[in-house]
């Protein structure tokens, strides 16, 4: 229940803090929300000598448009994203995943990008993200660049930033006026889902006119269901068509057997919470 | 140890800490704020919850460093002039609690709930109160606390199923 | 139905909804949680513990701990070893009881994953957890055993893992009951081969698994040598027999021990235990004479503290074509742990008694085996013994009522004993005193809505739903109210289970009551001071309720077993009767009257035929000032009584759960809970239904969430909450629930035990209606908890689902990333 003893640095720009990385290497951590590490440092999983906080640097927290995207800050709290009226417009399925991530309280303290980063299969936000092609810019001693979200998680609890660099916004292509749906199973509320799908569906006419689909949980890093999304672009929004392509929602997938269900199990209720998923998408975008 | 100046329920206080010193410690074993308590090592139980510049956070899961120039209430803060805030009032009519353990964190997370939803459905109670665990009541009697609260129930003296009806719309 | 005797006594606050006493602080944070407690000096602990089952501890080298800062000692078992004391096993169910010693720190071997090898004690807590961290321990592994069955089986012959190689098996006590041979019943052998022939045989085996209390407070214990006496301050629900267990193996004498069990936040049996981190921190805090303090954290509570249930049951019921039972044989095998705790091997006898249930079996036999493996030691978790028996038998209806295409109503209507036929002894002994299961289950089924939803089920099952409605029942009874002496001498507990009161008369005219029954949650200063305010007619909020307090409560057998209404109340209600025969002679000498003439009421002695009077408080008054006494009567009116059940109690309900089950995904969702449940005489229905509610989550937990899972290697790996699922307020819902009454006959009050009935009943309840809701794909079990993937594992194999694999996925990683 105490952590390891460690040292605290609380920089007020990202170039402070750039540079207490630098200074400090491996031994140093990136404390944003803390809602993950705090307990992995409470457990002494982790014992970094340097926490570096980047609570205190302001430019790291908000949404914003900026034209073909909006802008989330890596520091903007759930909470906030999850009430933000341009995520609602725009990227709807974040303020759906978002209004499942966790609790109240850890969604107050949480951020976007410190779950992002964390890069823990079985978050909430890795489905979305890579759903609507997130884009993660990532500051270094070099400068800036940006990963998109099929490059940005590795593997398990590993993600493209290295040692050096922090993410300090995640860009999100519009999706004006697409249906959304999280669907995420659990066997109790505050528990990691067994798996999580998220779905999301432009519908003209009828028709599937695109669709994205992420998911959580079923393999070391979020997923996307391309089978699905192919089997149902440009084909009529019908719960059949949508039934009959979500029985490839596990292609490619290699999830986890734990306490709470085998790869098995997981790889069949993926099919049936997709179409979930999909339907409710659709449905959302007016088919 | 890092130099910390803090608001915890009205009380302008300034201590020398270390940086792994969680909130919940600080609370605890330095300002003997010992109404907030302690129930679990992984942030599930919620018992910690107090409010951090208005909002609810558990204070397991934030270090005392982070706090620093902010404001913190604690359930040792939420009457005023001898008068109990309506939630802790309500918990008690209610009995929405048995051994109290749990109790601080529900209620300050039960004030954050009615101060973002004040008019929320069971379910959304239910839902709201989803980072706090209890092993007495069953939640049954939590949730038609918060129902009362928000002034959903009245009273219904002397039901032996019940505690609080809700209120029958005139 | 029997009626309780009228009371002597103006019932105002018996039956009502008093809000708590207890509440004022525990709302605003004024609390006394043990581990709030600072004293001067205070020194803290932390444990190490091995991350092995089972291992010899080759060596424990302590240096570099002891050089860290804010060190003051780092000790052993070896270093302990004279002064540690034991913990001890207060119920041996059998002369030949195979039961391990049980050293708090162990010498030389560790018998299970988390037991305590090594202690240190520094300045704070933060420095004692850093050096528990350098403290370095070389352990030669020896093979675990850790399968129940297997355990079982093993032996130094056959070369299987021995949990204590020395005592070469794992068998612990072999206890029967058999209805023939006590003269109580016919034979369990004839029936079955009777029935074979002519009639129905049931055989099925459940599955217990094994549960953690999960009590919200972790357990904490401050000792404090520095005065006279030592005083231990527990998160305990048994400070009494804690004070005797620490004088009975150290060897300090009783007189110089005090316990104090403060705010105690829950226990449900899982504080019911002499643990071995308090007999090391009162070791501890003896050889170095300062305070100690060890609080231990949520993930050692859940690795260390004592688990419950944990049994297979095979089970084998004979019944007649048309639904009547005629024998029932119950084969079980119970899982220890690495040691027999406190109560132990007792927890599977406690429900030897109950698997019949509220019926009329004519043939009964019960077989228990107990096993040590090497995994955490099991106990009382609420219920102890009684909802695994009543699991079965409520699982077992469901199924004979399928089996004879019956509703589950009827059939159970056939065999139960009738409300005019108490008293009843059963097949298993006992005498109820009391029930009209008729009555619980009319009510019960009105408020269900049973017909309704019944139609409902069918027309899902006709359309072919894929989310299918089950119903489930339960009815249940227990033996509470434990326990008459006698019968605990039979049954060769190590103890009584009398309870002891005391109420005191103070001069102002309050009065203070003292019960032996210790409190973590109940509410018992509420329901107690409601009680002594009707019998003394004095106000409710002139009752001052002491407990848990060895110095200030001198005798008491503490809370546990649905005993502190009907066995510590009754106490109250002796020792209160007591005070006002001691006041009345003094009443008769001030009001210059007859004794014969006086009648007391309403708190006040009266002369009859007159208005003169007096209030019980002036007579104390008056006895304090002691002025103007009768000859030869002593200052005073206090007075203390000591009850001793004469019998059990025995409460009953009735139970509907509807279950809703996904068959596409096998999720589960409750859609409506109600019970009914008879409790005799109700104090204050506010706590009863709080006690209700709690129970019955705590129950559905059980057959939908919650199992402690060991992997190949003996690691608990539910250690933490994030994966021993308790449940939220967002996974349950509101419980329609109801009371008849038939008051007991065992005590003055009419009262029953209501502390454990939810959670009795509402297991084979929520599993009845999901196995319903399936039922029709070709399901009869599904093991607990019913999972998702069990669900859908057994509609798709029609299963029971299996085992929980054994791994849990770290969440809390040990890797980069900003978080």
């Amino acid at each position: 229940m105490i952590p390891a003893p460690f040292d605290y640095v609380a920089p007020s720009s990202v170039e402070e803090a750039l540079a207490a990385l630098q200074q400090h290497g491996d031994d140093a951590k990136i404390l944003a929300g803390g809602q993950s590490l705090l307990p992995v440092l409470r457990m002494r999983l982790n014992a970094p000598e340097l926490i570096i906080d980047l609570g205190r640097i302001d430019s790291l927290r908000g949404v914003r448009d900026d034209g073909d995207a909006i802008v989330i800050g890596a520091m903007t709290p759930h909470s906030v994203v999850g009430a933000d009226p341009l995520v609602a417009e725009h990227a709807l399925l974040v303020a759906k995943a978002v209004a499942h991530l966790a609790d109240a309280q850890v969604r107050h303290r949480g951020t976007f990008g410190g779950a992002l980063a964390h890069a823990d299969p079985a978050g909430d936000l890795g489905g979305p993200a890579r759903a609507l092609d997130a884009q993660f810019v990532i500051a270094g001693p070099a400068g800036t660049r940006t990963v998109p979200a099929d490059d940005f998680f590795v593997d398990l609890f590993e993600t493209a930033i290295s040692e050096d660099e922090i993410l300090t916004e995640v860009r999100i292509p519009k999706h004006t006026g697409w249906g959304a749906h999280h669907e995420k199973m659990v066997r109790v509320a505050h528990q990691w889902p067994i798996c999580a799908v998220a779905a999301t569906a432009r519908v003209e006419g009828g028709t599937i006119a695109d669709i994205a689909i992420g998911l959580a949980n079923m393999g070391s890093t979020p997923l996307r269901a391309r089978g699905v999304e192919e089997a149902l672009r440009g084909q009529p929004a019908t719960e059949d068509a949508v039934r009959a392509a979500c029985g490839r929602a596990a292609e490619g997938a290699n999830p986890p057997s734990d306490l709470n269900g085998s790869a098995e199990y997981r790889n069949h209720v993926v099919t049936v919470m997709c179409r979930r998923a999909v339907l409710g998408a659709v449905q959302g975008a007016g088919a | 140890m890092t130099r910390i100046n803090l608001t915890v329920d009205g009380m302008k206080v300034s201590d020398d800490v270390e940086p792994r010193m969680l909130l919940v410690q600080y609370l605890r074993e330095k300002l003997g704020k010992t109404g907030t308590v302690v129930g679990c090592d992984t942030s599930n139980c919620g018992a910690c919850t107090v409010h951090l510049d208005g909002e609810s956070v558990k204070s397991c899961n934030v270090l005392a460093v982070q706090a620093d120039g902010h404001d913190v209430t604690t359930i040792e803060g939420l009457a005023k002039d001898g008068r109990l805030h309506p939630v802790q009032e309500a918990f008690r009519e209610c009995h929405g609690l048995q051994c109290g353990f749990c109790t601080p964190g529900m209620i300050m997370q039960s004030i954050d709930l009615l101060n973002h939803n004040p008019q929320p459905s069971e379910q959304e109670i239910r839902v709201g109160l989803e980072g706090n665990l209890c092993r007495c009541t069953g939640y049954h009697n939590i949730v038609r606390a918060v129902q009362y609260a928000s002034g959903q129930l009245v009273a219904a003296a002397g039901e032996a199923g019940g505690v609080a009806e809700e209120v029958t719309p005139a | 139905m029997t009626a309780v005797e009228a009371q002597p006594m103006d019932t105002k606050e018996i039956g009502r909804d008093r809000r708590r006493k207890e509440d004022a602080r525990l709302i605003t944070g004024r609390t006394r949680w043990t581990d709030n407690l600072q004293l001067n000096g205070m020194l803290h602990l932390a444990m190490v513990r091995s991350p092995f089952a089972h291992a010899r501890i080759t060596t424990i080298d302590t240096r570099a701990a002891e050089e860290a800062t804010g060190v003051v000692a780092v000790l052993t078992g070896e270093d302990l070893a004279d002064t540690q004391g034991a913990c001890i096993n207060a119920w041996a169910i059998t002369t030949d009881q195979v039961t391990p010693a049980h050293p708090p720190m162990p010498v030389d071997r560790v018998a299970f994953a988390g037991e305590t090898v090594a202690v240190v004690v520094a300045r704070s807590a933060a420095e004692a957890r850093d050096a528990a961290e350098l403290v370095e321990i070389d352990y030669d592994e020896l093979p675990a055993a850790l399968d129940l069955k297997e355990a079982a089986a093993a032996s130094a012959e056959n070369g299987g893992a021995l949990a204590h190689p020395d005592l070469g098996t794992n068998k612990s006590a072999f206890w029967r009951f058999d209805s023939a041979e006590a003269g109580t019943g016919g034979d369990v052998d004839e029936a079955i081969a009777q029935a074979r022939e002519d009639g129905v045989v049931l055989e099925r085996e459940y599955r217990q698994q094994r549960l953690i209390p999960a009590f919200m407070e972790p357990r904490s214990v401050v000792v404090d040598p520095t005065g006279e006496q030592i005083t231990v301050w527990s998160a305990t629900q048994i400070p009494h027999i804690l004070r005797f267990a620490l004088a009975a193996t150290t060897g300090v004498p009783e007189s110089k021990i005090r316990v104090i069990a403060p705010d105690v936040g829950g226990g449900f049996g899982g504080k019911l235990q002499q643990t071995p981190e308090e007999m090391i921190a009162f070791a501890v805090a003896r050889r170095l004479g300062k305070p100690v303090k060890y609080t231990e954290t949520r993930s050692e509570s859940l690795l260390s503290a004592h688990h419950g249930r944990d049994q297979w049951q095979k089970l084998t019921l004979a019944a007649t074509k048309d639904g009547h039972v005629t024998g029932l044989k119950v084969e079980l095998l119970a899982d220890l742990g690495a040691y027999v705790a406190l109560v132990g091997g007792g927890v599977p006898v406690l429900g030897a008694f109950m698997f019949n249930a509220i019926y009329k079996f004519p043939a009964y036999q019960f077989n228990c085996q107990t096993v040590l493996t090497n995994k955490t030691w099991t106990d009382a978790y609420r219920g102890a013994g009684r909802p695994e028996a009543t699991y079965a038998v409520e699982r077992l209806m469901d199924e004979l009522a399928a089996e004879l295409g019956k509703d589950p109503l009827e059939v159970r209507e056939m065999n139960w004993i009738k409300h005019e036929e108490f008293p009843f002894t059963t097949v298993a002994g006992l005498e109820y005193d009391s029930g009209n299961y008729e009555a619980a289950t009319a009510r019960a089924k009105e408020l269900f809505g049973y017909d309704d939803l019944r139609a409902e089920q069918k027309r899902r099952r006709d359309s072919g739903d894929p989310v299918q409605l089950g119903i489930g029942v339960s009815t249940f009874t227990e033996m509470c109210g434990l326990a008459p002496s006698r019968v605990l001498g039979q049954l060769n507990y190590g103890a009584g289970g009398w309870e002891a009161a005391s109420v005191r008369m103070l001069p102002t005219g309050k009065v203070e009551v003292i019960t032996g029954a210790s409190a973590h949650g109940q509410g018992h200063e509420t329901a107690f001071s409601q009680i002594v305010a009707d019998r003394l007619g004095v106000p409710f909020e002139d009752v001052e309720i002491l407990h848990g307090d060895t110095q200030v409560v001198p005798r008491g057998m503490d809370t546990y077993g649905s005993r502190s209404l009907v066995v510590g109340g009754e106490a109250l209600v002796r020792a209160a009767d007591k005070v006002i025969e001691k006041a009345k002679p003094i009443a008769a000498h001030l009001l210059e009257a007859s004794i014969d003439d006086l009648e007391f009421k309403n708190g006040r002695f009266g002369v009859r035929g007159t208005d003169q009077g007096l209030a019980i408080g002036e007579i104390a008054t008056a006895s304090f000032a002691a002025h103007n006494l009768p000859d030869g009567v002593e200052p005073g009116i206090d007075a203390d009584a000591t009850y001793d059940p004469v019998n059990f109690n025995f409460p009953h309900g009735t139970h509907l759960c509807a279950m809703e089950v996904d068959t596409e995904t096998g999720e589960t969702r409750m859609r409506k809970y109600t019970c009914v449940d008879d409790i005799g005489v109700i104090i204050n229905p506010l706590i009863v239904s709080g006690q209700v509610h709690g129970g019955l989550v705590q129950g559905i937990a059980q057959a939908l969430w919650e199992e402690a899972v060991y992997d190949d290697s003996g690691t608990l790996v539910s250690g933490t909450f994030t994966d021993y699922l308790l449940p939220t307020a967002a996974d349950t819902i509101s419980f329609d629930i109801d009371h008849t009454s038939s008051p007991s006959t065992t005590n003055s009050l009419g009262t029953k035990g209501v502390g454990e009935a939810g959670t009795i009943a509402s297991t084979p309840a929520v599993v009845n209606a999901v196995v319903d809701a399936v039922r029709h794909l070709g399901v009869d079990d599904i093991q607990m908890p019913c999972t998702p993937e069990r669900v859908w594992k057994a509609i798709n194999t029609a299963g029971s689902g299996g085992e929980t694999v054994d791994a849990a996925v770290p969440h809390l990683s040990t890797e980069e990333g900003q978080a």
